[in-house]
Formats: structure tokens, C-alpha cells, sequence
């Protein structure tokens, strides 16, 4: 198991140098000279010349990487263009909102989506199935922020019953974790059901009825124990996608998090802080498959076995 | 299948049927936009600025008198446009380097498979993000960004279904009667991952839509006057409270949009490749 796990660890750390030498590429196709962006440009040219050489930019791509690659690693993710600030500040105090909505998204999106996927594997067929089947793939489709101006317009303007932005408490909570997880019900509905399924017709199943035991043990037992692994897994691979889904979100609710930073940040071109966030976001995302892998290792022997395998 | 069994199941599946009606209207704005509109996407007129639906204007008016329904046929034209060019990119990537990794194996599959993994493992968005940050808003890069970042998923397929199809015995009789490996690949092998791909095809549409949309919502892809669905949304935003027409409409053109393409993939799905 220690094996499997460090070799998932070292994919991840790889993923994330490759996604930063990427990052670090796209930054360089930025037209115009980078340091007009951070000095005035009508300093006289040997100020800039100064600054230049200050700032490492006189030196060839790859060693501006390396410079680049060493403050991150120190935590010092520059200061932000246009308000000065460093961005590590920043998004220090941004991440928890954006952690908070995303978390708490993901959580209620589970509690809800799992046992309504049991429900609907267990009437396999029924109306109850094909309601709940139809019902969240339709939601699946309906843009997350489309349904938050709806519900800002039904909760917030007409009926004045929620906050519609910022964040002043909890209340605030409330239309930003519906809007993130009504789409979101669809997919995980549909992962259990289909896992449960697919569980039902393994030839253990049958052995463990022809033993004798009773429906509530094997169903128990065998097929929810089986069936749970990939649900759990794909709870840890779900986090990436609803911390970048929150991009767009968190700017329909004015949510302080990371999003509504990154999305002000474009608009002035503020390179450093979109850097960061990338970053931030880049590593979370490889944390998280990285911990779904392991959690998928550590339930089941056989993905084990197979990448330890594999390997060899 | 023989083409007349495959055209009668098609029509007994009520997925794809109604789906295809669904996706034929959409196409039908797009096309003949200019003679279902009855007025230009960018004609104002202040004086009817923020009107609710009426008889002129089947979806009202924006806080610059233009009238919404037109603006939203012709916005078709944009996003049925995004939306294949996202999905041609995105499944030409996945398909080549699909094939290739599944027929070759070996260093080229390890290679191609690691490229797959790591760009799944890519937040998506996040990249559209940093190349509009360096090279300012615009459709195209938003379309070009978006497809890089979502090739995986079908590579991935037609990499596990090239290499089931490899040992088939007609290709193992392409290679004794000496065709190279280039014409394998796509005379005899890629033909036959067709269905998946179009199935695939189908089903990415919506998401690709709803992504792009979604930037452009943010104000990095399409600029005014386009009437772009996803614009035409975040304008709306600022006159929730005086015109919700114009932030409802577009929103129920996406959805209308989203499910007949997702009824037709679904349906084709039934059709193409039961197992799947």
C-alpha cells in the first residue's frame, strides 16, 4: 500500500510541475514589455533597465522559471500589480470562503445524491427510478448560474427572504449551495445507481445468497460495501471541479472567495494574482485526485494489485 | 446493422426522435435567423428600452430597446458555432491520440498516456482563464482553451477500444497482406470506433456550450453588441428586478438547446452501442 501511495504522490508532484511550467508558458506569450506593467513606463529607460535587471527579467526564460518556481516554493507568490498587496495574503483570505462553499457543496451533494441513487438502484425500472433519473439529468443541464439569478430573483428580490450577496452569516449560505448543487445531483445520482447495479450482477453476490445469507446481509455487506468504492472516490475527484465551477458562481452572489478575486484580477490583468490562484487551484486539484487514489487503494485490494503491477 | 434495421430502431426511439426535432429547430434559427427575426440582433431603440414581452417583441426588450427574441434566434448562430468547433478540436485530439496510443502500445502509449492524465488532472476553466488574463477576452481563444483541456475523456475511449479492435482478425489480415500501420489505423481501425466518437460527439455539445457560455457570462469571451447567450445573461443581471426577461430567456434557449442535444446522444447511444 506505501508503495502504491508514493507512487501517486510522485504522478501528482509531476502533474503540478508540468501544469506550472504551462502556466509559466502562457504567461510568457503576454504581448508588450512585462515591466511596464509593474513600473511606470515613463520612468527614464535606465530606471527601467534597473528594474529589469531587479526583477530577474534580463535573465533567459528558463532561469526566470527556476527564480519564479524557488519563491513559490518559499511561499512568496509576488505582490499583487494593482493593489500592492502580496497575493499569498490575498488569497489567504479569500481561499476559506471559496473552501467553505465548495465543501459544504460537495457534503450536501452526497447526503442527498447517494441515497437518492440507492433509491433509484433499488426501484431499477420503477417510475421512482425513472423520475429521480430524469429529474437530476435535467438539472445537470440547466447552467449553475442561470438557476442563481433565478433564485436571486424568486428568494432575493420578490419574496426579500435571503440575502443575494456578499456574505453576512450563514443566510448568505443558502442560494450560492443550492445553486452549486442542483447541478451537481445528476452525476452523482447516476454514479451510485449504476455502481449498485453493476454490483448486483457479480458472481460473489450470487455466492453470498447461495450461502444462505439473509437479502439484508448481502445487500449490506456485499453490494453497498463494493458499490461505496467509487462514490467515495469520485467525492474526492468531484472537490477540483466545483472550486473552478465556483469561478463563475461566486461572481453571480458577489461571494468573497477566490473566484470573484481571479475574475477582478483578469479584468485589470493582474498577472501575479492570477498566477497564484492557478496555483492554489492547480494543487488542490492534484491533492484531491491524489487522495481519491489513495482512498480507492486503501478500500479496494484490486486497484491496488493492479497498479503495483503495473509497475513492476 | 443493415442501414434499414438502423433507421427503424432510430425511429422507435423516442429519445432520439424528439431530440433530433429539438436540435433541428435550434439549426433552423441558426440558418434562417434573418427571416425568423424581426428585428436586427443590434437594432436599438431607447424608447422602448426594458419592456416586458408584448406582440412586437415576443421576450421583451433590453435596457437598450433591442428586442431579446431576435437577439436570442441569432445568438443560436454563436452557439451552435462554439459548440462544434469546441467538440471538432477537442475529438480530433482525442481520436489521434486515442488511436495512436492504443495501436502502438508500448514507450508512444506510456508517452500519450501520461499527456491524457496530466491534462485531466488540469482544473478545467482554470486555463481559459490564464490565456484570456494574457491575450484579453475573445471567443476564439476561449473556444481554443476550452477544447485543449477536454480532449481526455475521449481519448481514453477510443485508446481502450483501439486496442480491443487490434487483434480483430481482419486487421490482423490488413497486416498480412503488408498495409502499413498508418493505413490500419485509419482505414480499418478508426471506422470503427466511429460510433462511440459520434456518440461522444453528441453528448461533450451541451458542456462544450455551457462552458463557453459560462466565460462568456464572465465577460472573457464574447464582447457586445454579440448577442451572445451567455452576454445577454449578465447583462440581465444588472435589471433582475426591472426586466427578468432578459436574463430568463437566454437561459431557457441554453436548457432547450442542452436537451435536445443530450436527448439525441442518449438516443444514439441506445442505438450505436448498447453496452455502453
Amino acid at each position: 500500500m506505501f508503495k502504491y501511495a508514493v507512487k501517486r504522490l510522485a504522478v501528482g508532484v509531476l502533474v503540478v510541475i508540468c501544469a506550472s511550467v504551462l502556466l509559466f508558458s502562457i504567461m510568457q506569450l503576454m504581448p508588450g514589455d512585462p515591466i511596464r506593467m509593474i513600473a511606470d513606463p515613463r520612468l527614464p529607460p535606465y530606471r527601467l533597465e534597473e528594474l529589469r535587471r531587479a526583477w530577474g527579467l534580463d535573465k533567459p526564460a528558463y532561469l526566470q522559471y527556476l527564480y519564479w518556481m524557488k519563491n513559490l516554493l518559499q511561499g512568496n507568490m509576488g505582490t499583487s500589480i494593482t493593489t500592492g498587496q502580496p497575493v499569498r495574503q490575498l488569497i489567504a483570505t479569500r481561499l476559506p470562503y471559496t473552501l467553505l462553499l465548495a465543501g459544504t457543496a460537495l457534503i450536501v451533494r452526497y447526503v442527498t445524491a447517494v441515497p437518492l441513487g440507492l433509491m433509484a438502484a433499488v426501484g431499477a425500472g420503477t417510475q421512482v427510478d425513472r423520475i429521480l433519473v430524469i429529474t437530476t439529468t435535467f438539472l445537470m443541464l440547466v447552467p449553475g448560474y442561470w438557476l442563481g439569478i433565478l433564485l436571486v430573483m424568486v428568494f432575493g428580490v420578490k419574496l426579500r427572504l435571503l440575502p443575494i450577496s456578499g456574505f453576512q452569516g450563514p443566510a448568505s449560505l443558502v442560494l450560492p449551495l443550492i445553486t452549486v448543487v442542483l447541478p451537481g445531483l445528476g452525476g452523482t445520482l447516476r454514479v451510485t445507481r449504476s455502481e449498485v447495479l453493476e454490483t448486483v450482477r457479480e458472481p460473489y453476490v450470487l455466492t453470498a445468497y447461495a450461502k444462505g445469507l439473509s437479502e439484508r446481509a448481502v445487500q449490506v455487506k456485499h453490494v453497498l460495501r463494493n458499490a461505496i468504492i467509487p462514490v467515495t472516490v469520485s467525492f474526492f475527484l468531484d472537490l477540483p471541479w466545483l472550486i473552478s465551477g465556483s469561478v463563475i458562481i461566486e461572481n453571480v452572489f458577489a461571494w468573497p472567495g477566490m473566484g470573484r478575486l481571479v475574475w477582478g484580477a483578469i479584468q485589470r490583468q493582474d498577472v501575479p494574482v492570477v498566477q497564484g490562484v492557478f496555483v492554489i487551484i492547480t494543487v488542490l486539484t492534484v491533492v484531491s485526485n491524489v487522495i481519491g487514489d489513495i482512498v480507492a487503494g486503501l478500500l479496494d485490494p484490486r486497484i491496488r494489485m493492479e497498479i503495483e503491477e503495473a509497475g513492476e | 446493422m443493415n442501414p434499414k434495421t438502423l433507421v427503424q430502431s432510430a425511429a422507435r426511439n423516442k429519445m432520439l426522435v424528439v431530440g433530433t426535432l429539438l436540435f433541428l429547430t435550434v439549426i433552423g434559427a441558426a440558418i434562417f435567423a434573418d427571416n425568423i427575426a424581426p428585428h436586427k440582433y443590434d437594432e436599438m431603440n431607447i424608447q422602448k428600452a426594458l419592456m416586458p414581452p408584448s406582440r412586437d417583441y415576443p421576450f421583451g426588450t433590453d435596457q437598450f430597446g433591442r428586442c431579446l427574441f431576435s437577439r436570442i434566434v441569432y445568438g443560436s448562430r454563436i452557439a451552435i458555432k462554439i459548440g462544434l468547433m469546441v467538440v471538432a478540436i477537442q475529438i480530433s485530439l482525442g481520436v489521434v491520440i486515442g488511436l495512436l496510443a492504443g495501436y502502438f502500445g508500448g514507450k508512444i502509449d506510456v508517452v500519450l498516456s501520461f499527456l491524457t492524465d496530466l491534462t485531466w488532472a488540469l482544473p478545467p476553466i482554470v486555463l481559459s482563464l490564464a490565456v484570456v488574463t494574457v491575450l484579453g477576452p475573445s471567443l476564439e481563444k476561449v473556444v481554443i482553451s476550452t477544447a485543449a483541456v477536454s480532449w481526455p475523456g475521449c481519448a481514453r475511449m477510443v485508446r481502450s477500444k483501439t486496442q480491443s479492435i487490434k487483434n480483430m482478425p481482419y486487421v490482423e489480415a490488413a497486416r498480412a497482406i503488408g498495409e502499413s500501420d498508418l493505413s490500419i489505423i485509419f482505414r480499418y481501425i478508426m471506422p470503427n470506433t466511429l460510433g462511440i466518437v459520434i456518440v461522444l460527439a453528441t453528448l461533450q455539445l451541451p458542456g462544450a456550450i455551457l462552458s463557453t457560455t459560462g466565460l462568456s457570462f464572465l465577460g472573457l469571451g464574447s464582447q457586445p453588441p454579440a448577442p451572445d447567450w451567455g452576454l445577454i445573461l449578465s447583462e440581465g443581471m444588472n435589471y433582475v428586478s426591472l426586466a427578468p426577461w432578459i436574463s430568463i430567456f437566454p437561459g431557457l434557449a441554453l436548457i432547450y438547446t442542452a436537451i435536445g442535444f443530450t436527448l439525441m446522444g442518449e438516443g444514439l447511444r441506445d442505438i450505436l452501442d448498447p453496452r455502453m
